[in-house]
């Protein structure tokens, strides 16, 4: 279980693993109508993928309209003036191509893999859908109760997706962030064509949008097809983001859901933390390297303590989580049979306090930042994952430079600096701790 | 062949259907290089420098099907303690040091083998490969090491106890397989890991992992010389041939099934299914075919366009082939409101009808052609894909020239063919269905108990 749900994972991901210096060798262009187009070549294999982000998500829906931003993005697959329902996909399947699309707070993103010679083909069809959406009553009202079903299946069905609703809600006071991307159903339910057509008139522009293209192409020929298909879309006022910051919080919360449906105890505690642009990044970067050392994997502290020498828990971690305009930070554990929450709170607690006393050593933090920057290597080995990179990092207020220098970056981070943004983040007062418990069945 | 032109000539003659049905792509040779070590050891190799990465993955022909019916969930107990400890290392000192060189390991059991895989940077191809050598040799199964990983999959057991969908899985196959390992689980039962002590991991170890049926794919910055070398050093010690130890041939129970289990969540989890086919099967490609118009991922299938695309009853429906070495099924899964189950659940059978009844048309054929060919080689644009895909190869009895012979394959399936195999693989009678939900009602299924009763 993470601190956000489902749909924000790419924003998670986006800042925990980027690209190694340089070594995406992107290349970036602008058309006149504003539109961003990142090119990174790749000739392994006789595939491309295309992203086409969009900078609106979920945080730009007006009030009481939560869920609106992932509908449009399922909309967009039911239907243009030039391509009738379902022709999308099914196009792009005759093709020989695999497609799908994701929503997240701050942008929403639609991506297609193909062979070489159909990228023209995808273009087209990315291009039509970002200017002549065609919205539908009937198609509104099926595709509403797909969406409907998709919470179900993502959110009410899932004790610990539930529990996580209401932590974001709780954590975050100010800003939308506090609301869940999918929707509150309640809400959803009310979403009409108007909604769809308005946000979508509002947002989907070619001067608020970022293409990458990744694989066995020039960058030439894709400045030419660019050119021809998204080149003639009119540039449109697009309002500035409500950026809604959050207050410093004064108090803790501690939430206790008990589920029948929840079967092993589960304890997190959330914080507020850096968001992903604020001075250039550079907190952000140090929060990933925080999140790395204490407890990304299993030569993590809280791993060895608690899972190797106290043998107190079952799984431990700690996330960090950012968005545009807000971040958060959490640590989490699942204590192992018999043990009490109360014990694994106490264990983990003792063990960040550790850390915020004495901080870690050079040779621990050098260990830590190594580990991040040669999993960019990894992040090379497919079509997908380099234009993922770039395009949520685009697309969440950074620039190309900051992605392709992240590993070098990561490498400047120091301890001090790291045991600094720790002291300011963990406080444990103004926390949000959140319980998850079984239903004792008689 | 070049090392550099390895992967990409592959994948160029993989895109090459899609050239038969839309026009020219350039052909080109398609190369799988078979190495042979010195200790007679084979593994089928995609040279590919464009990345300092080298790639490998591995099969032993065997997996939990063959575990102790009293221990079920052995082979996936053993494979998750390989990395948690060997030789001199303990499970510490062992994951640092594949920390340290970030080396990515890990190993997995399923029904029909136990496998491994490793990704690692090239420069520390020979520690990695050791290290592996010695996982596979050397395994400690400390104490700590073997209780923690206990008390993780326990706890993965209970979730598992919990969730709507997987509950509706393990009945399903318990009783679609009643006296057959395949109705058991990989993971075993909490009552079935409490029997499994250090003395069964080591033996599991000795008797499963040898030379006999061990196929092994590699792909990226190594040379066919170098791999010899590190295939003789990783896997030469291991015995030639494993114990004894045979799986029955099987069929699923020939007829249809209705089950629900009550749980209370706002939506239902269901999943279907019937006999399929096997992978050799002759009948494999127009399977595949069927498949995919019926309920794949790629088109809007018939499955996604009633359930989904014309009523909203669901996010997710699909149908998929299944094919076990000893068996084969054709499972499908969707997810509904707990008040609109009984009308999905008609809409599957309905659709199954259909085509049963009337087969494809040509225009979903050509399609559905187009699709399968066409995405095949960006579904394997990483070296760690890649790798799988030339164990599938071995274990599948593919032939080295699978890649190339692939879309013909496909290409030359008639219409016929569709028909008949839908006639052959289809039947609504015969479809088993369980629901794990609240539905109001559900005339027609019988209830059983979240356990399986």
């Amino acid at each position: 279980m993470r601190a956000l749900g489902p749909l924000s994972i790419a924003v998670l991901l986006a800042a925990a693993s980027p690209a190694e210096a340089g070594q995406f060798n992107a290349q970036s262009f602008t058309l006149g109508n504003g539109l961003q187009v990142v090119v990174v070549e790749s000739h392994r294999t006789p595939a491309v993928a295309q992203m086409v982000w969009y900078k609106a998500g979920a945080a730009d829906e007006p009030p009481g309209k939560s869920g609106i931003a992932h509908f449009v993005e399922h909309l967009m697959f039911r239907g243009s003036k030039a391509t009738p329902p379902g022709a999308f996909s099914r196009t792009v399947a005759q093709n020989g191509g695999r497609d799908n699309a994701f929503t997240t707070e701050d942008y929403t993103a639609y991506y297609q893999t193909v062979a070489a010679d159909r990228l023209e083909l995808v273009m087209r069809l990315e291009a039509e859908r970002m200017h002549d959406l065609l919205i539908t009553e009937e198609q509104v009202k099926t595709e509403r109760e797909v969406i409907i079903e998709e919470r179900r299946t993502r959110i009410d069905n899932v004790p610990s997706a539930l529990l996580s609703e209401q932590i974001d809600a709780v954590l975050f006071l100010n800003s939308h962030y506090r609301l869940p991307t999918i929707g509150w159903q309640h809400e959803m339910r009310g979403l009409a064509a108007d909604d769809a057509r308005s946000f979508y008139q509002t947002w989907y522009a070619p001067n608020n949008a970022v293409v990458v293209i990744s694989g066995d192409v020039s960058a030439e020929r894709v400045r030419e097809l660019a050119e021809k298909y998204y080149g003639p879309i009119p540039a449109k006022p697009v309002p500035e983001h409500l950026v809604l910051t959050e207050p410093p919080k004064v108090a803790g919360t501690r939430l206790e859901m008990t589920s029948p449906r929840a079967a092993n105890p589960y304890w997190s505690r959330s914080y507020l933390a850096p968001t992903f642009i604020e001075q250039g990044g550079r907190p952000a970067d140090v929060a990933t390297v925080l999140a790395e050392l204490l407890g990304g994997g299993e030569s993590s502290r809280l791993y060895k303590r608690l899972i190797l020498d106290k043998k107190l828990a079952t799984a431990v971690g700690a996330d960090y989580s950012a968005e545009r305009n807000a971040g958060s930070f959490t640590i989490y554990a699942e204590p192992r049979e018999g043990v009490d929450i109360a014990t694994i709170e106490a264990a983990v607690t003792a063990e960040i306090a550790v850390y915020l006393r004495d901080g870690a050593s050079a040779e621990e933090v050098g260990r830590v930042k190594r580990r991040l920057q040669e999993g960019a290597i990894y992040d090379r080995d497919s079509l997908m994952a380099p234009a993922r990179i770039i395009g949520s990092s685009l697309a969440s207020g950074r620039t190309l430079a900051e992605v392709e220098a992240w590993p070098d970056r990561i490498g400047t981070v120091t301890p001090e600096e790291l045991l600094k943004l720790a002291r300011d983040i963990i406080k444990d007062e103004t926390a949000v701790t959140a319980v998850l418990l079984p239903e004792k069945r008689s | 062949m070049s090392g550099m032109a390895g992967l990409r000539s592959i994948l160029a003659a993989a895109v090459l259907l899609a050239a038969a049905v839309f026009g020219a792509l350039p052909a080109a040779a398609v190369t799988v290089t078979s190495v042979k070590s010195a200790g007679g050891i084979e593994a089928w190799l995609v040279e590919d420098h464009s990345l300092p990465l080298v790639a490998i993955r591995f099969s032993f022909g065997s997996g939990s099907a063959l575990d102790p019916p009293e221990k079920e969930g052995l082979d996936y107990f053993a494979s998750s303690l390989l990395d948690e400890g060997a030789g001199d290392l303990d499970s510490e000192a062992y994951k640092a040091r594949l920390e340290a060189l970030s080396i990515r390991l890990d190993f997995g059991a399923d029904m029909d083998a136990t496998s491994g895989s490793m990704r690692t940077l090239a420069a520390n191809t020979d520690a990695a490969f050791d290290l592996l050598h010695l996982a596979l040799t050397g395994p400690r199964f400390d104490p700590e090491a073997v209780e923690r990983v206990r008390g993780e999959i326990v706890s993965d057991l209970q979730e598992a106890a919990q969730d709507p969908s997987t509950i509706g899985g393990r009945i399903f196959w318990r009783t679609a397989f009643p006296d057959h390992p395949y109705g058991r689980r990989t993971r075993g039962t909490l009552a079935s890991l409490g029997r499994i002590e250090a003395a069964d991991l080591r033996r599991f170890v000795t008797e499963r992992f040898a030379r006999d049926r061990l196929k092994i794919g590699v792909v990226g910055d190594v040379t066919p010389e170098k791999l010899k070398m590190l295939l003789d050093r990783t896997f030469g010690d291991l015995p030639a041939s494993s114990a004894p130890g045979s799986v029955a041939e099987t069929a699923p129970v020939d007829q249809g099934a209705f089950y629900l289990v009550k749980v209370p969540v706002p939506q239902s989890a269901v999943i279907f299914g019937e006999r399929g086919l096997k992978r050799g099967d002759p009948d494999w490609y127009a399977a595949t075919l069927l498949n995919e118009i019926l309920g794949g991922s790629g088109l809007n299938s018939r499955l996604t366009a009633a359930v989904r695309d014309k009523r909203g009853l669901a996010y997710s429906v699909y149908s998929e082939l299944d094919p076990m070495r000893h068996a084969g099924m054709i499972v499908g899964r969707v997810a509904t409101r707990n008040d609109r189950v009984a009308e999905a659940i008609d809409l599957v059978r309905a659709e199954w009808q259909r085509m049963r009844e009337e087969g494809p048309t040509e225009a979903e054929l050509a399609a559905a052609k187009s699709y399968t060919i066409g995405s095949f080689a960006a579904g394997f644009d990483s070296t760690s894909r890649m790798a799988s895909l030339l164990v599938s190869m071995q274990v599948e009895n593919l032939g080295i020239d699978y890649m190339t012979r692939r879309s013909e394959l496909l290409q030359k399936v008639t219409i016929e063919d569709v028909r008949r195999v839908a006639r052959r693989l289809l039947d609504p009678q015969k479809l088993r269905v369980v629901v794990v939900g609240d539905p109001p009602s559900l005339p027609g299924a019988q209830e059983l108990p979240p356990d399986g009763g």
